[in-house]
């Protein structure tokens, strides 16, 4: 009952196959389709000028002990990427955009909250065993891919830690932003330096997020794309020749998916 | 065989209304003209940004919204107050800015011009008029705009203090500027920020007069705004009703540049 109904035209409980047995269900609200769409050039610009800054004390290394693994960052990125001796650019830019950021997030969160959306997205009491088994199948050890809602388990896991890592790294934006008008908000991060090294790792989290996210989108296929496009995604179903009938519900090859990976022998 | 947990998981997406494939059709249609027209919004409006006339070296929009989030953070919090520490976090604190401060000068030849906001000569101070106002020490995480900080002890005067001496002849005035005795570098600030309590004419950093590299003998160090503001080895103390020229802000960055 959570996925929103708004969406003129649409039959709430929808038996409008064509005679080749498809019909297109909605997967994705247009809410969520705006604000995530939205919110992909709004991270570029916010991650591209952050970088900006960051170059002008650019401190942080990843490794063990005293063994230094990578650099953050090597000057080839900056160079590649033009980030160097543009602080107070990245400054105005990223002090600007960072409220749109904040404002479409913010209606995010809100739209989640009020219209029950989170439900698919939060993991509930099963999802770290059907994430193991939604990994297990992904790399073709397990036949069978666990039941899953709208999301898979590993999906909703993963996306649950990327939108807590996005309320982290604007807390520790702000924190970084004003440590003074907004004190005592930078001591939740160690301080002022402690914010700086968390916002700074939240980006890199985030920025992993992402490279994941599009390979996975890729991998999904097109009906998958297409779906956070248009909203919709089709399914192939037969006809019940009366009510009481059971009802199979497959996925038509082409927008194979994980949200419509159903397949149900009885009802 | 369907277990009861993909029954519950069925009934999360099962209420989603469909339509036909037709349907679909035309609005996946319009969905991707939608979507062209929002990529090409993106582009257009990029590169508006970028044709945008500059305002000190940034696109005036952005310059327009640097000036909206200082009248928002002017409003909302001025008053508050960064954390100080024991004096045994304190360390030396680096030398990072050097314009206005090249040469060496003769200290006890030193003094600081005090000017109204008519461009009238209000005072011409030495030393020891500083060394005579009450002292105070602040040990304060002092932040550069390039992203290091630094916990160190300053040794001076309250600006508010020393603000007594001329609070009657100079008035309701919005801002101060600051300029070294050359005029190289120069800083403004608003009058809220000035006066806070955590803003000091600092003569010491510990319990020695300042370096010349750290601006002896009179600088201004502040937890609540950016190393940029903290203008050293001060010349000219300028009490102004129009925003001071701001040596930074004429180059690219915000002007306010408040913590």
């Amino acid at each position: 009952m959570s996925i929103d109904t708004s969406e003129d035209g649409a039959t709430a409980r929808g038996d409008e196959h064509s005679a080749d047995g498809q019909v297109a269900r909605l997967v994705h609200p247009r809410a969520i389709r705006w604000l995530h769409w939205i919110n992909f050039p709004l991270l570029v610009i916010m991650i591209w000028s952050g970088l900006r800054i960051y170059w002008a004390e650019d401190v942080y290394a990843a490794g063990i002990g005293s063994w230094q693994w990578i650099a953050f960052f090597p000057d080839a990125v900056y160079d590649r990427l033009d980030l160097g001796r543009h602080l107070a650019r990245g400054l105005a830019f990223h002090f600007s955009f960072g409220w749109l950021f904040v404002i479409n997030g913010a209606i995010y969160a809100t739209y989640l909250a009020v219209t029950g959306e989170w439900r698919h997205i939060v993991p509930d009491r099963h999802a770290a065993r059907e994430a193991r088994d939604v990994v297990l199948h992904d790399v073709r050890i397990k036949k069978q891919a666990p039941p899953q809602g709208k999301y898979n388990a590993a999906q909703r896991i993963s996306y649950t830690i990327v939108l807590v890592m996005a309320l982290i790294l604007v807390v520790s934006g702000f924190a970084i932003y004003k440590p003074t008008q907004l004190y005592p908000l930078p001591v939740l991060f160690g301080g002022y330096q402690g914010a700086r090294l968390i916002h700074f790792t939240m980006t890199i989290g985030l920025s992993g997020f992402f490279v994941v996210h599009v390979l996975q989108v890729i991998r999904s296929g097109w009906g998958n794309f297409r779906s956070m496009v248009t909203g919709y995604q089709i399914e192939h179903r037969r006809p019940p020749s009366d009510t009481s009938a059971p009802i199979s519900v497959t996925p038509v090859p082409e927008s194979e998916t994980h949200a419509t990976e159903i397949e149900e022998v009885s009802s | 065989m369907t277990t009861e947990r993909e029954r519950e998981l069925r009934a999360q997406v099962e209420d989603a209304p469909t339509i036909s494939v037709e349907e679909f059709r035309r609005r996946s249609r319009r969905s991707f003209l939608t979507g062209a027209a929002g990529i090409t919004g993106v582009v257009l409006g990029w590169r508006w940004l970028q044709d945008q006339p500059v305002a000190d070296g940034i696109p005036q929009p952005l310059r327009n919204q640097l000036q909206r989030n200082e009248t928002l953070w002017r409003n909302l919090s001025q008053s508050r107050s960064a954390p100080e520490f024991s004096a045994a976090r304190a360390t030396p604190i680096q030398v990072n800015g050097r314009i206005g401060i090249r040469n060496e000068i003769d200290l006890a030849g030193w003094t600081v011009r005090v000017d109204g906001p008519d461009g009238e000569r209000l005072d011409e101070l030495d030393i020891a008029a500083f060394e005579a106002l009450p002292q105070r020490d602040m040990i304060i995480e002092h932040k550069c705009i390039e992203g290091w900080s630094n916990i160190t002890h300053w040794g001076g005067v309250r600006f508010s203090d020393f603000h007594q001496r001329y609070a009657d002849r100079v008035g309701d005035v919005p801002y101060v500027g600051l300029e070294t005795p050359d005029g190289l570098y120069y800083v403004g600030w608003d009058m809220g920020s000035i006066m806070h309590p955590q803003t000091m004419l600092a003569l010491r950093q510990g319990d020695a007069p300042l370096d010349q590299d750290h601006g002896a003998p009179l600088r201004i160090a502040t937890p609540n705004k950016y190393g940029i503001k903290c203008l050293k080895r001060i010349g000219v103390i300028r009490y102004a009703r129009e925003r001071p020229a701001d040596y930074w802000a004429e180059r690219s960055y915000d002007w306010y540049a408040g913590l």
